[in-house]
């Protein structure tokens, strides 16, 4: 069946489209948003500012942008992909020569008043082009060497641009998003086990390097990873972030010590308590059941993706649908394992909870996308 | 591309396949993530609680105010002053340098501190008050106050300082407080948390240090909740500290600062202690210094000059100071000799101006010789011959006992800084402390209060008062403490027999009363303020055969430090005594002639608590003691003035 033929027969048009939208899905993402709003109102001692109030015009406006994506048809999405994929490469050289300098790293790119982070907007890309790449690729063809070397270089090459930033939660997260697109998509199993074999070799050559003049990765980074290996070491210094986030979840305990109660970051123990490290709040306030609870939600989340996907014939939307959805479960498992202390930490925001910028916009924009898929599948 | 049915059939299988499987991983590992959870959250709870409290709770220290000292009328000797000091904190005032600019208008600024607190702000936390000036004065204060909205982040804050308002009277009995240090703290084994606090005062010298304890009190404290960078949110609770020990002395601030006074130019020292109970009413040192300087850390130039004088400020030379007695040891003797019944009141010894023991000839003071002497006359005459003979019968143990029992050569309980102990030799303690056997000429030596025997003036001041009672009169200094009043001094009687003890008074009563007395030019005349003294002037150096073949003997001649100690006890009045005094004027040549005078100045005064009527003294002396009253009436603090001024 080509697009043509069910596009014409059986997708809904007009206003009907409506009522194909994933709607549990939206009320679980508007869930999630309120628990982050409840969060940053916490945070700033009881306050709309300066973040709680931001935050929701950002996802309002994020709403908007994952309405008016959803009822674009899929098969405009799929046609642009390559072309989204390569504006934001564009955009990733840009930042290079001439982003702002923020945080120690350089993420930004200031068009007026809006601050574009180009990563972002790659992870979803990157996701688009994979699908749209092995939708075009005949099935016999996937694990044929020639053709496992083009979506690898497709992945690399922004890899390399945002670790170079240097980045290193995005770089992650390009790297396994893309890697998971393609292994959904059917490349043949040795091709991942070699790659985590090398990957295995590629850690210890960083391991090796450290000191050395050809350093792969930043002193900070190295320290990040000291400090997540055994965090007691320092722990006013680097190994501060890890050790009061643990105290926070540690003392929330069962239920938690109530909202607006959490002292640890009322009292500013901990650091960056609106953004990468808003879970410890949440689990010192509301404890284990409330620290659940999102699990809970974000679980949901992905398990009505992973549904739509699987319930969709179009491999183009299937493979963006779960693309995106493997995409957002690595955002909140690595943040989540960064303040439990299971992982190193890296700058990785809870999605939808975490006061950012551009991030909230863009996760919307990619759930535009899933909703696209869902509305615009062959029924 | 052109895509076969087959084809697509294939792929969506597979990816249905591998989407379950990723599925699957995603779901364990949500699973993993919320069994971390709950390890941290359930598992290590209590554990993690108790380390967030730590984060959270600071214990802060509420310095007590330290107890007070008073004089035995109640006038403050060391007293907390408000102390005023101007700080800053940088969050608050913006732009320091136009601050410390408007600042430097108002008052004086030292650059040396602004340089020092600049430098303190940058390393510490922007809400943090630094302080910009010490001691600033209440005309400052309140200049900085009329201007505060000009001075955002200035602050006048006020604490509380040691401050001694009879300024150099103390010096030598309270001592002085200064900001804890270093060496301070090492010398402690488990030191009070209040000395962690920077420049806490604690007590360095004197009773501030011997009541160090007792004076400081104990701390209170505040929990209070701070943030992470130890800004305090808000306080939890606040439990007040219990204040220091209020002190009150024995002394007499009147009486002290006439004995300061009257003893200034000299290096000297005096004590008067009541007969009754022991009380010191007057423990002088000079020259003095002013304790005030100490308080928040002397300058190095001060220092030096109080180290560099050869008068030793800094002594408290009436406890600390150890003198050989000289003749002031005879009254010693005297009472060993009649207890030990080696001679009765009546026996006498000639004099010939000598004596010869083993070969060496031992000189009376006088050269032509006493001729023949008793007991009264030994006194009266100062006799040394008499003196060299009755020691030799009696034997040096017996005198050393005697001392002791007298009060010299034993160690007086008295909070004051290195209180001495001098010395009441006996034939063991030379062998042990010297190595060397007695000899019968230091026996002849200790006889007249020479040779290894030492006192402090304090000592002998007890003497002359166990001599005029006949009690065991122990010294206090501290009256009360907090209001309970403490045991008094008077002590159990002595057991010397009361005949010998009377003779023995006798003859020190015709030091001072017999036209042929030593004393007699510094004699008292008011009838019922007699008193009774013995004069002492002892030789620091020997007195080489070349030198007395030369006859260098005039003290004159000599250089300062060579010269002999003056000395002098007393106890009056004669027929009821109340008070004993003894004067020790270092390199004053003559007891009767420099010490004397002296001790009747301060005994008149401790007796009519005041200037006495000039009708006390001798006609002729009467000029001068008018003119020197008025001198010294000009230096006595005016108390009264003072107290209205705190009010």
């Amino acid at each position: 069946m080509s697009y043509l033929e069910y596009a014409v027969k059986t997708t809904p048009s007009g206003f009907r489209k409506v009522l194909y939208l994933n709607w549990p899905l939206a009320l679980l993402l508007s869930a999630v948003a309120c628990v982050g709003f409840l969060m940053l109102y916490s945070v700033a001692g009881g306050s709309f500012t300066p973040w709680a109030e931001p935050q929701m015009k950002r996802f309002a406006l994020g709403l908007a942008v994952m309405f008016t994506v959803g009822m674009v048809p899929i098969w405009f999405w799929r046609n642009i992909s390559g072309l989204a994929y390569f504006i934001s490469l564009v955009l990733l050289v840009a930042v290079e020569l001439f982003g702002t300098i923020g945080m120690g790293a350089q993420r930004w790119i200031d068009i007026g008043p809006l601050r574009l982070q180009p990563s972002e907007l790659m992870k979803i890309a990157l996701v688009m082009f994979l699908a749209a790449y092995y939708d075009w690729l005949p099935a016999r063809k996937v694990s044929n060497p020639i053709w496992v070397t083009i979506p690898v270089l497709i992945i690399l090459v922004p890899t390399f641009l945002v670790l170079k930033q240097p980045d290193l939660g995005t770089a992650i997260l390009l790297l396994t998003g893309g890697g998971a697109v393609m292994f959904i998509a059917g490349v043949h199993w040795a091709y991942f086990v070699a790659v985590i074999a090398g990957a295995v070799g590629l850690v210890s050559a960083v391991f090796e390097s450290r000191g050395t003049d050809w350093q792969l990765i930043k002193d900070y980074q190295f320290r990040r990873i000291d400090t997540f290996l055994d965090p007691s070491s320092d722990p006013l210094g680097a190994g501060y972030h890890i050790t009061q986030s643990k105290i926070a979840l540690g003392s929330g305990g069962w239920a938690g010590r109530g909202y607006m109660q959490g002292t640890q970051s009322r009292l500013n123990f901990l650091p960056e308590k609106h953004t990468d490290f808003i879970f410890t709040t949440l689990a010192e306030e509301f404890g284990f059941l409330g620290g659940i609870s999102l699990l809970v939600l974000y679980a949901l989340i992905i398990m009505f993706c992973v549904s739509s996907a699987m319930t969709n014939q179009n491999r183009y939307a299937a493979l963006l649908t779960l693309g995106i959805t493997t995409t957002f479960f690595l955002f909140f498992a690595v943040n989540m394992s960064m303040v439990m202390g299971l992982a190193p930490v890296v700058g990785v925001p809870l999605p939808l909870v975490s006061y950012g910028g551009s991030a909230m916009v863009v996760l919307m924009l990619a759930f535009g996308l899933v909703q696209s898929a869902h509305i615009h599948k062959p029924r | 591309m052109k895509r076969t049915p087959k084809d697509a059939a294939t792929g969506s299988r597979r990816l249905t396949r591998r989407t379950l499987f990723i599925g699957g991983l995603q779901a364990s590992f949500i699973g993993v993530l919320a069994w971390r959870m709950r390890f941290l959250q359930v598992d290590q709870a209590d554990e993690f609680r108790m380390l967030a409290e730590e984060n959270r709770i600071n214990i802060r220290l509420i310095p007590p105010a330290r107890g007070e000292i008073f004089d035995r009328n109640g006038v403050a000797i060391a007293r907390n002053e408000p102390a005023y000091r101007i700080t800053i904190v940088r969050e608050d005032a913006g732009d320091v340098e136009t601050v410390l600019g408007r600042l430097s208008q108002l008052m004086k600024l030292d650059p040396e501190e602004i340089e020092r607190a600049m430098t303190e702000m940058k390393r510490s936390a922007p809400f943090l008050p630094i302080t910009l000036a010490d001691r600033v004065s209440w005309e400052d204060v309140s200049r900085i106050a009329v201007n505060t909205p000009a001075l955002p982040g200035i602050t006048p804050e006020v604490g509380l300082s040691r401050g001694y308002p009879l300024a150099q009277d103390f010096a030598h009995v309270v001592g002085y407080v200064g900001p804890v240090s270093d060496y301070d703290l090492a010398k402690l084994e488990d030191p009070d948390q209040l000395l962690r606090i920077p420049r806490f005062q604690i007590g360095k010298v004197g009773l501030e240090a011997k009541m160090e304890e007792k004076l400081r009190g104990s701390a209170g404290a505040r929990r209070v909740e701070v943030n992470a960078v130890g800004r305090v949110m808000r306080e939890l609770d606040r439990r007040e500290g219990v204040p220091g020990a209020n002190l009150q002395l024995t002394t007499d601030y009147r009486l002290q600062n006439y004995v300061q006074a009257r003893l200034a130019g000299e290096s000297a020292a005096a004590v008067v202690i009541d007969c009754e109970h022991g009380d010191l009413l007057a423990v002088g040192s000079a020259p003095t210094f002013d304790p005030n300087l100490f308080v928040e850390g002397i300058s190095g130039t001060d220092y030096r000059a109080l180290t560099e004088n050869k008068y030793r400020p800094l002594a408290a030379k009436a406890v600390q100071g150890i003198y050989p007695p000289g003749s002031t040891f005879k009254m010693v003797v005297a009472l060993a000799g009649l207890e030990a019944g080696v001679i009765g009141p009546e026996d006498t010894f000639y004099c010939p101006g000598y004596l010869e023991v083993s070969n060496r000839r031992f000189h009376c003071w006088k050269r032509g010789g006493h001729g023949s002497v008793n007991l009264e006359g030994s006194l009266q005459h100062s006799c040394d011959v008499y003196y060299y003979e009755l020691a030799m019968q009696v034997g040096i143990e017996k005198i050393s006992e005697m001392a002791m029992k007298l009060g010299i050569g034993v160690h007086h309980d008295l909070p004051m800084s290195a209180v001495a102990t001098g010395l009441a030799p006996t034939k063991e303690w030379k062998r042990t402390v010297r190595g060397q056997d007695w000899v019968i000429g230091d026996t002849v030596n200790s006889a007249i209060g020479q040779g290894f025997v030492l006192a402090s003036p304090l000592q002998l001041a007890i003497m002359a008062a166990r001599v005029a009672t006949g009690r065991n009169v122990t010294p206090r200094i501290i009256k009360s403490i907090d209001g309970v009043e403490q045991p008094s001094g008077s002590g159990e009687s002595l057991g010397l027999n009361p005949n010998n003890l009377r003779h023995v008074q006798q003859g020190m009563f015709e030091v001072s009363n017999n036209r042929r007395g030593t004393g007699y030019g510094a004699r008292i005349i008011a009838e019922g303020f007699r008193m009774a003294g013995k004069s002492g002037t002892s030789q620091v150096r020997n007195i080489s055969a070349a030198e007395r073949a030369a006859g260098v003997t005039s003290n004159a001649d000599l250089p300062w430090e060579r010269r002999d100690h003056a000395l002098w006890v007393d106890f009056a009045p004669f027929d009821n005594p109340k008070v004993a005094v003894c004067v020790v004027v270092e390199h004053g040549s003559g007891g009767s002639s420099t010490a004397a005078p002296i001790a009747r100045d301060i005994t008149l005064q401790a007796l009519f608590e005041g200037d006495p009527p000039l009708d006390a003294y001798p006609a002729k002396d009467r000029e001068a003691v008018r003119e020197r009253q008025e001198r010294l009436r000009a230096l006595r603090p005016d108390v009264e003035r003072e107290k209205k001024s705190r009010a």
